[in-house]
């Protein structure tokens, strides 16, 4: 075997050896140790962040064809790093809690495991390789969602996510026993697109896709399969519910997006395109109008969440290099926004221990940063600007609406009267924090100095990456610069 | 990049607010000055800016858009940042400064919460200048949605009466707009090219190109104008306004009312029409239907009710509708009007708004049955309100009555019957326009006085003269020298009048 193809797993190692790295402080450190063990991570994981995104991506097919590291994956994996940063910054005074200290070596090696897994799923070229690296991220998760040992929502969080987990493993794998059939005996992306391009369509393959769909839907918690969502959104530690919300759904989008193009793009019309558009449709829909009504701001998010994946999504549905590099940008605006609203959650919560949105009524009083941070984070996920939301909400639009499809033409507006609604929702958080009259239930507190960090970042995001190009320009360059990708232009 | 001038009108309004950012929120006095210097930089701008095209053009320079600049922006779709101006928005500009400024001493005494009001303001006011100063659609688009968002937290927080209702629900209609409108111009960015060619965002080149099929031009159209329409106050889509006025704070009354509802006349006009002009040959006829009817129903509207704000947000409905009417009857002499009649309304109704704000805030009533005789009571406010009311209603010598007969003028040369109809009945809005200002002021302001608490009020304070005055001298500097408005805006209307009348062919 022929190690020097390790080279080109750069990120994978990183994360690796900052996991291996972890886990040795966390077994050989005594207590006095095991203070700096979040420092410890969090710089190092910042370390490794900054690593990732200056080193190149050599976008060589290695280990037989199974494993590729190109330029988008490389951009992808530098977004989620920034967001795992964030989340590691945002509970750092969670994890010195007393109920959680002792385990806080557990929490950071597990969300590093499924950091490595999510890797896997996008360069993974090869079935197998994907499977495990799905396996391997959703199933720590379970675990760092029944983290609150003592609630017992928490533990009816983690039962419900495994169980659907697993669950939609289990059709996933349906679904690609039937590819496998199609494929005349491979798993490599290229030979299924290979037979499925010349083979015809059929039921089976219609079925295989929808199985596919279904199974990743699951992770991406697309309607109808996203049951399971609010309840454990809601019952997981708020930390494990932010790290969910972003970092686990944007691998699974763009793993989606290139499971679909690479290996079902010559079936698109025929075959998924329809699927997918009812289902974002659905997504968008339901997730807004069930968001309405919610009063818990973990449900809340959750539901926000769900329709935000429809519209990561769009960029799946467009299936061009635009849409790809809309996609990217969407998901780090989503990181940003979607991680400085749990930042605010999370403070609150930890200082005050209220979740619910009448507890933030008349907020500004007592709290006028966090307030103004909120704000913005409601502003860009609504897509309002200049902040980064609408940037990204519009060039997904653009890169759809470029592909000169008439129905795909109409999913834009129907996406864009969805926006109406949700800036309907978002805007309630606003009204209760600046327009409600009431006294604030919610005292004046000073939040800890790394959420405090943590927020920074997140409105620095909101704020800059909208008004300036440079990142959507990056993931740009990175779909341009991919060899697999070229042929989307 | 900023060596363009056109740049500072929104550099400015940002020097502004990271200027009150600085403020402490207790200090009104250094928020004033912030507010006020920049304020006034922003006027002097604007008439330096009306000054020097004057004087460009007079030079025999005759580019559609003077000062222009393009820097790319999202390289991949071509988006730039692209400035330009023509007389029009030379005029809005101007327009927007002046209730800008009028409007910071219209709320001088705001609270709570001043240092975030005025930051909103700000934000609003960013949006409004990048507006009239952006060539490029989707610089335009984003600009326009930042002045709409500040809206709702300025009503919501500082507003009165139904405030969480009027604001959500007017946030949220304009909103719908502009989601229709953001369609529109994705269509339109996706064909602004010939087979093959460029793609672009810049006005002036796809106007250029004119590579829009008839049948896509059509239904850009519908969203284009009814996204601009809403923000116009456009029957059906009109309802947002008299909720979202009546509970305004007075300044931003008068900026949304003034300017804000300007940014759909202006928008209708630079894009669904010039951009889109078969289009509009074919289908302008649903839309003189609808503004027709706002015009009408608008002024039937304010004659029953009692509140002041509504009556004034109800007859800017109808003005308003007379703007878009003005645009869609296609020839020159109406666009004109159509732009004299944003001016002229945009004054009078920040005029108003200004007025009934100071009245409210020392009788704490806006129902017209419950004050009387209050010209004896503050005889300078009482003559103020009676000034804007003539104008309203088309006093010669006012501003009013030049936009309006220059609209009347332009639309009859329309000889078919279908708009022989549409303009009689729209030009019977000028006779109810009398019947409800003459109304309000001869129950508010004259005969006795209804409420002896009344007796007590004081007539208005320098700042709130201030701000009157100023826009009372443009009100009348419009009605008595409307020439060097029609120079500044002659240019303008060539080469829209050039497509529409390609098209036609």
């Amino acid at each position: 075997m022929d190690y020097s193809q390790f080279g080109s797993m750069i990120p994978e190692l990183i994360v690796l050896g900052i996991f291996m790295l972890v886990f040795l402080f966390d077994t050989f450190s005594n207590e006095k140790g095991k203070k700096f063990l979040t420092p410890f991570t969090t710089i190092l994981f910042g370390l490794g962040t900054i690593a990732i995104w200056l080193l190149p991506a050599d976008g060589e097919m290695v280990f037989g064809g199974m494993y590729v590291n190109d330029t988008v994956t490389n951009a992808l994996k530098a977004i989620l790093n920034i967001g795992v940063f964030i989340v590691f910054l945002q509970s750092a005074k969670w994890v010195e809690s007393d109920e959680v200290a002792i385990r806080k070596g557990e929490f950071y090696e597990l969300i590093l495991v499924t950091l490595f897994g999510m890797y896997l799923m996008v360069s993974a070229r090869h079935f197998l390789l994907f499977i495990i690296g799905l396996e391997s991220a959703s199933l720590p998760l379970a675990a760092l969602v029944a983290f609150n040992k003592k609630h017992y929502e928490s533990h009816e969080a983690a039962i419900k996510y495994i169980m659907t987990a697993v669950f939609s493993s289990a059709i996933l794998l349906a679904g690609l026993s039937f590819v496998y059939a199609f494929s005349g005996g491979s798993l490599y992306f290229d030979d299924i697109a290979i037979s499925i391009g010349q083979g015809e369509m059929s039921g089976l393959l219609i079925m295989a896709l929808a199985f596919v769909i279904a199974g990743i839907g699951f992770k991406l918690s697309l309607v109808p399969f996203h049951l399971w969502t609010a309840d454990v959104y809601q019952g997981a530690p708020t930390a494990i519910t932010s790290y969910l919300s972003v970092i686990s759904k944007g691998a699974a989008a763009v793993a989606f997006f290139i499971i679909f193009v690479q290996c079902f793009g010559s079936v698109y019309s025929e075959a998924w395109e329809w699927m997918l558009y009812a289902v974002i449709i659905l997504t968008i829909t339901v997730g807004n109008l069930f968001a309405i009504r919610q009063k818990n701001m973990k449900r809340f998010m959750a539901f926000s969440s769900i329709s935000q994946a429809g519209y990561i999504m769009l960029g799946a549905i467009a299936a061009n290099g635009l849409g790809l590099a809309s996609m990217l940008f969407y998901i780090f605006v989503y990181v940003v926004s979607n991680l400085g609203a749990f930042a605010v959650i999370s403070t609150i919560e930890e200082n005050s221990g209220k979740l619910s949105m009448d507890d933030y009524n008349g907020l500004h009083k007592t709290n006028p940063w966090l307030s103004f941070a909120m704000t913005l984070a409601m502003f860009s996920l609504a897509g309002i600007p200049p902040f980064a939301g609408f940037f990204s909400k519009i060039l997904i639009f653009t890169s759809v609406t470029g592909t000169g499809s008439w129905a795909l033409y109409m999913l834009v507006l129907i996406a864009l009267i969805n926006t109406i609604i949700s800036l309907y929702y978002y805007l309630l958080v606003v009204k209760a924090m600046w327009i409600s009259p009431e006294e604030p239930k919610i005292g004046s507190f000073r939040s800890a100095c790394s959420s405090r960090i943590a927020l920074w970042l997140c409105i620095a995001g909101i704020v800059f990456f909208g008004i300036v190009p440079y990142i959507y320009q990056y993931c740009y360059d990175a779909v341009l610069n991919s060899l697999s990708f070229l042929f989307l232009f | 990049m900023f060596g363009n001038i056109l740049i500072w009108f929104v550099v400015i309004p940002v020097i502004m607010m990271a200027g009150l950012g600085l403020c402490r929120n207790s200090s009104m006095n250094a928020i004033r000055a912030v507010m006020v210097v920049c304020s006034t930089v922003l006027l002097g701008l604007s008439i330096w800016l009306c000054v020097d095209f004057l004087r460009l053009r007079e030079m025999g320079v005759d580019d559609e858009m003077l000062y222009t600049g393009s820097w790319m922006w999202y390289a991949p779709l071509n988006i730039h940042l692209a400035v330009g101006v023509d007389g029009i928005s030379v005029l809005m500009l101007m327009l927007s400064a002046v209730i800008v400024f009028a409007g910071t001493f219209a709320s001088w005494k705001i609270n709570p919460l001043p240092k975030n009001f005025f930051l909103w303001f700000a934000l609003l006011s960013t949006g409004v200048f990048g507006f009239f100063i952006s060539i490029d659609i989707f610089t335009m688009f984003m600009f326009y949605e930042v002045a709409l968002i500040p809206m709702y937290l300025l009503i919501g927080v500082w507003g009165t009466g139904r405030k969480e209702y009027s604001a959500m629900k007017l946030t949220l209609m304009l909103m719908g707009g502009s989601a229709f409108l953001m369609l529109g111009l994705l269509g339109i960015y996706w064909h602004s090219a010939p087979e093959g060619g460029q793609l672009t965002w810049n006005i002036l080149e796809i106007s250029r190109n004119a590579s829009i099929a008839q049948e896509w031009q059509n239904m850009l159209f519908c969203f284009t104008f009814v996204g601009f329409g809403v923000l116009g106050a456009m029957f059906p889509f009109h309802t947002w306004s008299p909720d979202g006025h009546a509970c305004a704070p007075t300044a931003v009354s008068m900026l949304h009312a003034g300017v804000l509802m300007k940014l759909g006349g202006y928008g209708c006009f630079r894009i669904a029409i010039y951009l889109l002009p078969q289009a509009a040959n074919e289908l302008a006829w649903i839309f003189i239907v609808l503004t027709g009817i706002s015009i009408v129903y608008g002024a039937f509207s304010a004659c029953v009710q009692t509140d002041l704000k509504y009556i004034n947000a109800y007859s800017s409905v109808s003005h308003c509708g007379m703007v878009l009417f003005a645009i869609l009857m296609l020839n020159t002499t109406a666009m004109t009007g159509a732009i004299l009649q944003m001016l002229s309304h945009g004054l009078m109704t920040a005029l108003f708004f200004a007025l009934i704000g100071m009245i409210y805030g020392r009788t704490h009533t806006r129902d017209i049955r419950q004050m009387g005789g209050l010209m004896k009571i503050m005889p300078y406010l009482g003559v103020c309100y009676m000034i804007a009311g003539f104008a309203s209603l088309g006093l010669p010598g006012l501003s009013g009555f030049v936009a309006e007969m220059t609209i009347f003028f332009g639309s009859f040369q329309n000889a078919d019957l279908f708009h022989r109809i549409f303009v009689i009945a729209a030009t019977c809005s000028i006779v109810i326009t009398a019947v409800y200002i003459l109304r309000v002021v001869g129950k508010l302001l004259l005969g006795p006085v209804q409420d002896e608490h009344h007796l007590q009020l004081t007539d208005a304070t320098w700042f709130e003269r201030f701000s009157t005055v100023t826009l009372i001298l443009c009100i009348a500097g419009i009605g008595c020298f409307p020439n060097w408005i029609n120079e500044t805006i002659q240019h303008s209307f060539a080469p829209i009048m050039a497509a529409i009348q390609s098209a036609a062919l």
